[in-house]
C-alpha cells in the first residue's frame, strides 16, 4: 500500500481554473473521502491522480515518487468508475482478469486472484455472464472486483454508488466499508453524498470551487466546520444560519438579527472585546433548535410561527418563521401543534457556530 | 383431409373475429396496405433481375422476345459455359475480387484509425477536416476522374492493381470515416480510461476495447467499400487498358461488339457477379441491421 501527496495542484481548462492549489496528504492505509458539490473539482483531482487528466501545476506523488508524467498504466492504481465502465464484450471473469492478462501473469495466479475476489464479492456464480446480464449492483461489484484483483497501491473510487437506487446504495456502502476493513488499503473515494462521506471516511476532504475547504475526521468537520461552506454542506438536514451583528454589552457579546437577540456565552467566543461590532453568521443545526416544552428552561427565547410540519417517523421536521428568518428544527415525532400556531424557540449554545460574515471563517471555539 | 378442413374453418372463424372488432379491423387493413406497398416495391426491384436471369437462359442472343416466361423454352446454360470457356471472365472476376478485397481492408483500416482520431482527440483543424470530408462526398464521381487519372499516371501506376486499389480506397474513405466516427462517439470514454488504468496504451485500448465493440459499424463500412469497388466502372475504364487486367465491369462491356452484342453471355456474367455481393450481404446481414440502427439510441 502507499501514501499519496497532492502539492499545490492546479488544473486549468483554457482560462477556467478548476483546481487552485490543492494540498492533501494521504497516509498509508487511509480511507479518504473527497466530498463537495458538483463542479468543485473533486473528480478532476481523482482523474489527475489516475493519470487521465493532465496536471497544469503542482506535483502528485505516490509513495514519494513523482507521477506527474507517468502513464496511467504505470501508476499502480485501480479505479472504479461512476458508470462501472465494464468491457461489454467480455465476461465478468474476463473483465476482472483483463489487467492481469495484460501483464502476462501466469494463468494459475490469475485464476486464484479472480476466484478470491469473486468470493469476497459474491460473484462466483456470475463469472461466465456478460455485463449486460447483470443488475446495477452486480455490475458495481464486478467493477470493484476488477480493481481488487490488481492488488494496486491505491484504490480510486469515482462516485461509485451514484447510479444505484437508495436501498442498494446503502447495501453497497456497507460492503465497501467491510471491504476496506478486509483489504486495509489506501483508498481515495469521491462522492457528492455527505452520508457516504461521513460513514465511510477516515478523513474527509471537503472541496468547493477548486479549493480545499477543510480536511478532518467526519466528527471534526461535523462538530467544528472551518467555514460557512463546510457548515452548510455537512449535516442533514442542513444547518440554520442567522445573519446579524455582535455587540459588546457589559462583559458579554450580544448577537442581534432582526427579532432574534442572543447572548453569546464566553466559552463559545473568546476575547469578546475583539469582536464588538463584527458582522457574523450564527449557525445552529436543526437538532439544536429547541422548541416547545424542551425550550421552557432557556434564557434567550424567541417567538416564532410554525409554518410546516414534516413527520419522518420517529422524528419530525418543523419549519418555523422568526421575524424574517426561517429556522428548521428536528424534534421528537408527534410535536403536538398545528401549522400557524405560535411557538417558543431557543438554541443549544454548546453546539452553536459563529462565522465571520466577510471572511466566512469560523470564529467560535 | 379432415385436418385441412378444420384448419380452414378455424382460419375463417379467426378472420370473422378480426372483422368484428373495429380496432383489430383497422390494424388488419393497415398491415394489408403496408404489405401491398412492400410487395410491390419488392417486385419492382426483383423484376430486372428475373429478366436478366431469363435472358441468360435463352438460346442464341435474343435480348428481345415476346416470350414472358421466366424460364424460356429450350432453356440452356450454353451462355454460362461459353462465358467461362471462351472469355477471360474468371480472370476478370479474380481481378475484381482482388482489388475489391484489398480496397475494403485498406479502406476500413484507414477509416477506423482516422475516425478514432476525429472522435477522441482535440487537434487544430478537426472540425474543418470533418466538414471537408463531408463536402468531398458532394462532388460527383465523374469530376474526380481527371485528377485521379493524372495522379495515377504520375505515380506510374496505370494499368495496375495498386493504382486501382489506391483510387478506390481513398474515394470511399470519407463515408467510412463519418460512419465510424459517429459510432465511436457513442462508446463511453470511461471504457478506454478503464483500459488505460488497467495497463493498456492508447493504441492498446483502441485495439482491445474500441475495435471489438465497433464490429457493426466496421462491417457497414466494409460492405460499403466492397459494393462500391465491386460495381465501379468509370475509374476502371480510365486506369485499366489491357483486357488481362480488366475488372468484370470492363470485361462484360468487352462483350458488347460493334455489330453484335452477346446478350446471353452478358446476362450470364451479370448473374454470376451478384454471387459474391450476395454472399457478403447475407453473411453480414445481422451486423448490418443492428449497425444501421445503432447510434440512434444512446445506451
Amino acid at each position: 500500500m502507499a501514501t499519496v501527496q497532492f502539492s499545490g495542484i492546479v488544473k486549468k481548462f483554457g482560462d477556467n481554473v478548476v483546481l487552485n492549489g490543492v494540498d492533501v496528504d494521504i497516509k498509508d492505509h487511509e480511507f479518504v473521502v473527497i466530498v463537495g458539490p458538483s463542479g468543485c473539482g473533486k473528480t478532476t483531482l481523482l482523474r489527475m491522480l489516475a493519470g487521465l487528466e493532465e496536471i497544469s501545476g503542482g506535483e502528485i506523488q505516490i509513495d514519494g515518487l513523482r507521477v506527474n508524467e507517468l502513464h496511467p498504466s504505470k501508476r499502480q492504481i485501480a479505479m472504479v468508475f461512476q458508470d462501472y465502465a465494464l468491457y461489454p464484450h467480455m465476461t465478468v471473469e474476463e473483465n476482472m482478469s483483463f489487467a492481469l492478462r495484460l501483464r502476462k501473469t501466469p494463468k494459475a495466479e490469475i485464476d486464484a486472484r479472480v476466484d478470491e475476489a469473486a468470493s469476497i464479492l459474491q460473484l462466483k456464480s456470475f463469472l461466465k455472464r456478460m455485463p449486460k446480464q447483470l443488475s446495477g449492483g452486480q455490475r458495481q461489484r464486478v467493477a470493484i472486483g476488477r480493481a481488487i484483483v490488481r492488488k494496486p497501491k491505491v484504490f480510486l473510487f469515482d462516485e461509485p454508488l451514484s447510479n444505484l437506487d437508495a436501498k442498494l446504495r446503502e447495501e453497497m456502502r456497507v460492503e465497501i466499508a467491510k471491504l476496506y476493513q478486509r483489504l486495509n488499503a489506501t483508498i481515495l473515494y469521491v462522492t457528492h453524498d455527505q452520508v457516504e462521506a461521513m460513514t465511510l471516511a477516515g478523513r474527509i476532504v471537503i472541496m468547493n470551487k477548486g479549493i480545499v475547504q477543510q480536511v478532518g475526521s467526519p466528527i471534526e468537520v461535523y462538530r467544528k466546520p472551518a467555514n460557512l461552506f463546510v457548515a452548510g454542506f455537512i449535516g442533514s438536514p442542513t444547518m440554520n444560519f442567522m445573519h446579524g451583528k455582535l455587540r459588546l454589552e457589559g462583559e458579554h457579546l450580544r448577537f442581534t438579527s432582526g427579532d432574534i437577540k442572543l447572548t453569546i456565552p464566553p466559552y463559545l467566543v473568546h476575547d469578546p472585546k475583539k469582536h464588538d461590532g463584527r458582522e457574523v453568521s450564527v449557525g445552529v443545526r436543526p437538532d439544536d433548535v429547541l422548541v416547545g416544552r424542551t425550550a421552557e428552561g432557556c434564557s434567550d427565547k424567541v417567538d416564532g410561527v410554525l409554518e410546516v410540519c414534516e413527520l419522518l417517523g420517529h422524528r419530525e421536521n418543523l419549519y418555523i418563521k422568526v421575524g424574517e428568518t426561517r429556522l428548521q428544527a428536528t424534534v421528537e415525532a408527534f410535536f403536538d401543534r398545528s401549522p400557524g400556531s405560535a411557538v417558543t424557540v431557543c438554541f443549544n449554545y454548546k453546539n452553536m457556530h459563529v462565522f465571520d460574515k466577510a471572511s466566512e471563517k469560523r470564529i467560535s471555539e | 383431409m379432415h385436418r385441412i378442413k378444420k384448419f380452414f374453418s378455424a382460419l375463417r372463424e379467426d378472420a370473422a373475429a378480426v372483422m368484428r372488432d373495429p380496432i383489430q379491423r383497422r390494424k388488419f387493413f393497415k398491415y394489408l396496405l403496408i404489405h401491398l406497398v412492400v410487395v410491390t416495391a419488392a417486385l419492382v426491384c426483383i423484376y430486372p433481375l428475373l429478366r436478366i436471369f431469363s435472358v441468360s437462359l435463352r438460346p442464341g442472343d435474343k435480348l428481345f422476345s415476346t416470350d414472358l416466361s421466366l424460364i424460356p423454352d429450350n432453356a440452356t446454360f450454353v451462355a454460362y459455359a461459353s462465358l467461362l470457356k471462351d472469355t477471360m471472365f474468371l480472370r476478370w472476376l479474380w481481378n475484381s475480387l482482388l482489388i475489391t478485397l484489398a480496397t475494403s481492408f485498406i479502406g476500413v483500416s484507414l477509416a477506423s484509425t482516422a475516425a478514432y482520431a476525429f472522435s477522441r482527440f482535440r487537434f487544430p483543424g478537426k472540425k474543418a477536416g470533418l466538414i471537408l470530408l463531408l463536402s468531398s462526398q458532394m462532388i460527383p464521381a465523374g469530376m474526380l476522374i481527371l485528377p485521379l487519372f493524372l495522379m495515377i499516371m504520375k505515380l506510374k501506376l496505370m494499368n495496375t492493381y495498386l493504382g486501382m486499389i489506391i483510387a478506390y480506397s481513398v474515394s470511399s474513405l470519407p463515408f467510412s470515416i463519418w460512419i465510424l466516427k459517429g459510432y465511436y462517439d457513442t462508446i463511453p470514454r470511461s471504457l478506454e480510461e478503464a483500459a488505460l488504468v488497467d495497463g493498456t496504451s492508447q493504441v492498446g485500448a483502441f485495439w482491445r476495447i474500441i475495435l471489438p465493440l465497433s464490429t457493426p459499424a466496421l462491417s457497414i463500412a466494409f460492405l460499403f467499400n466492397f459494393t462500391t469497388a465491386w460495381n465501379e466502372y468509370l475509374v476502371a475504364r480510365v486506369v485499366l487498358f489491357s483486357s488481362k487486367q480488366y475488372t468484370w465491369t470492363l470485361g462484360l462491356f468487352e462483350l458488347q461488339g460493334q455489330y453484335i452484342t452477346q446478350w446471353g453471355m452478358f446476362a450470364a456474367g451479370s448473374m454470376l457477379v451478384t454471387i459474391p455481393v450476395l454472399a457478403v450481404f447475407l453473411y453480414s446481414s445481422k451486423w448490418l441491421i443492428s449497425g444501421l440502427t445503432l447510434g440512434s439510441v444512446k445506451g
